[in-house]
């Protein structure tokens, strides 16, 4: 530990560095890129646990049926469970204005030229009060299968939605958000029929990232699988409340 | 791209080391890049040249360490070295590997004046 300022390790550069005009000194830092985002996430994540609030990252493609799924999953907890949502859009709030029309509070954060919500946009709406306490705080990620993976929000889980016509190839092609997925959910299971997807190549592909994934087939629109969402939405419920 | 979120992370701790340890100007910048990391080396270099104009970081060396990926197989149980996140087991084919190193997107040190 540094005495001077506190961080893990720094020293000065060698004597005969020092000296040499066209070197500097040198300080060991050994620190994550991302250290001030995991920070904030992990403040976010003792704020939900304080206040038994479930945080689910929905990160998917754009298209694959996150809002969708979020009004369908609403609608099926029926006010039994309290529920908010975060949605992530590069711009426009017609996410959030879909997620009101069920009657539950939504934050809309527009990122601009950003691909990925970050920890300190989830900061900014949990000092707002958006997470229900004893309830279920979902995040709708900004539509990319590739950069929200690398950024930690604070989230209990991450849950990666694939949706059927988007091909049973994606996990292979975007390794890293499957390899991180806590549950992953095939969207739009009713064009199984119509569309060449095959359900067992998909969670092969998945299980090579993540070996011990779940892989739910659902369908947002039919209602197909939602009850199996729920029960996982409902274990993890009870899994936070158990570690509190 | 991320990678710009990346730089402009990496600028912010430059900012910040700077008021703390007191210096002007980052001369070089050592990082360790992952083979399984979320980013990819030559398009951080080329953010940090864009995003570091006009700040201390200006024209600073980066030195990107590259650290290859490992993973235990949970076919064989066998540590191997593995290239990319859905790498068969080099050992015995298995398609259930566990990472275990090569995530890392870290900054090892500076060189300052
Ligand atoms: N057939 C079918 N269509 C669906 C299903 N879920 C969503 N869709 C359709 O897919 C389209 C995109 O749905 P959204 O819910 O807006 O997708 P999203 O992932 O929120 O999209 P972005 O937020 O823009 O990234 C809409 O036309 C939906 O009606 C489903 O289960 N089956
Ligand atoms: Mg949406
Ligand atoms: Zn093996």
């Amino acid at each position: 530990m540094c005495g001077t300022c506190g961080c893990p390790s720094h020293q000065a550069g060698g004597a005969g560095r020092a000296e040499d005009p066209e070197r500097g000194r040198v300080i060991t830092l050994e620190r994550d890129l991302l250290a001030a985002n995991d920070a904030v996430a992990a403040r976010n994540r003792e704020r939900l646990a304080a206040a038994d609030t479930l945080a689910v990252n929905l990160m998917a493609g754009p298209g694959a049926g996150k809002t969708t799924l979020l009004v369908a999953t609403i609608t099926a907890l029926a006010g039994g469970v309290p529920v908010a949502v975060v949605e992530g859009d590069q711009a426009t709030d017609l996410d959030a204005a879909r997620i009101r029309a069920t009657g539950v509070p939504a934050r809309q954060i527009t990122t601009g030229k950003a691909c990925h919500l970050d920890a300190a946009m989830i900061a900014r709406a949990l000092d707002d009060g958006i997470a229900p306490a004893h309830g279920v705080l979902f995040v709708e990620n900004v539509g990319n299968l590739v950069c929200p993976a690398g950024f930690d929000l604070g989230e209990a889980a991450k849950v990666v939605v694939a949706s059927v016509p988007e091909g049973d190839d994606k996990p292979l092609k975007y390794p890293d958000i499957f390899a991180a997925a806590d549950l992953v959910l095939v969207n739009k299971c009713d064009l199984l029929a119509h569309v060449a997807f095959d359900l067992e190549r998909f969670t092969a592909a998945a299980r090579r990232l993540a070996p011990a994934v779940a892989v739910l087939a659902v369908s947002a629109t039919s209602g197909a699988g939602l009850g199996v969402w729920l029960d996982w939405l409902a274990r993890r419920r009870a899994r936070l409340h158990a570690a509190a | 791209m991320h990678e710009l979120s990346l730089a402009r992370a990496l600028l912010t701790q430059l900012a910040a080391e700077a008021e703390r340890h007191a210096f002007a100007r980052v001369l070089r910048v050592k990082l360790a890049i992952g083979a399984l990391g979320h980013v990819d080396p030559d398009a951080l270099a080329f953010a940090f040249e864009v995003a570091s104009k006009g700040t201390l970081a200006a024209g600073a060396a980066l030195d990107i360490e590259r650290v290859a990926g490992a993973a235990h197989c949970l076919g064989c149980g066998a540590d191997v070295a593995v290239h990319g996140r859905g790498d068969f087991c080099p050992k015995c084919g298995g398609g259930h590997l566990v990472v275990t190193g090569g995530e890392d997107m870290k900054i090892r040190e500076l060189e300052v004046a």
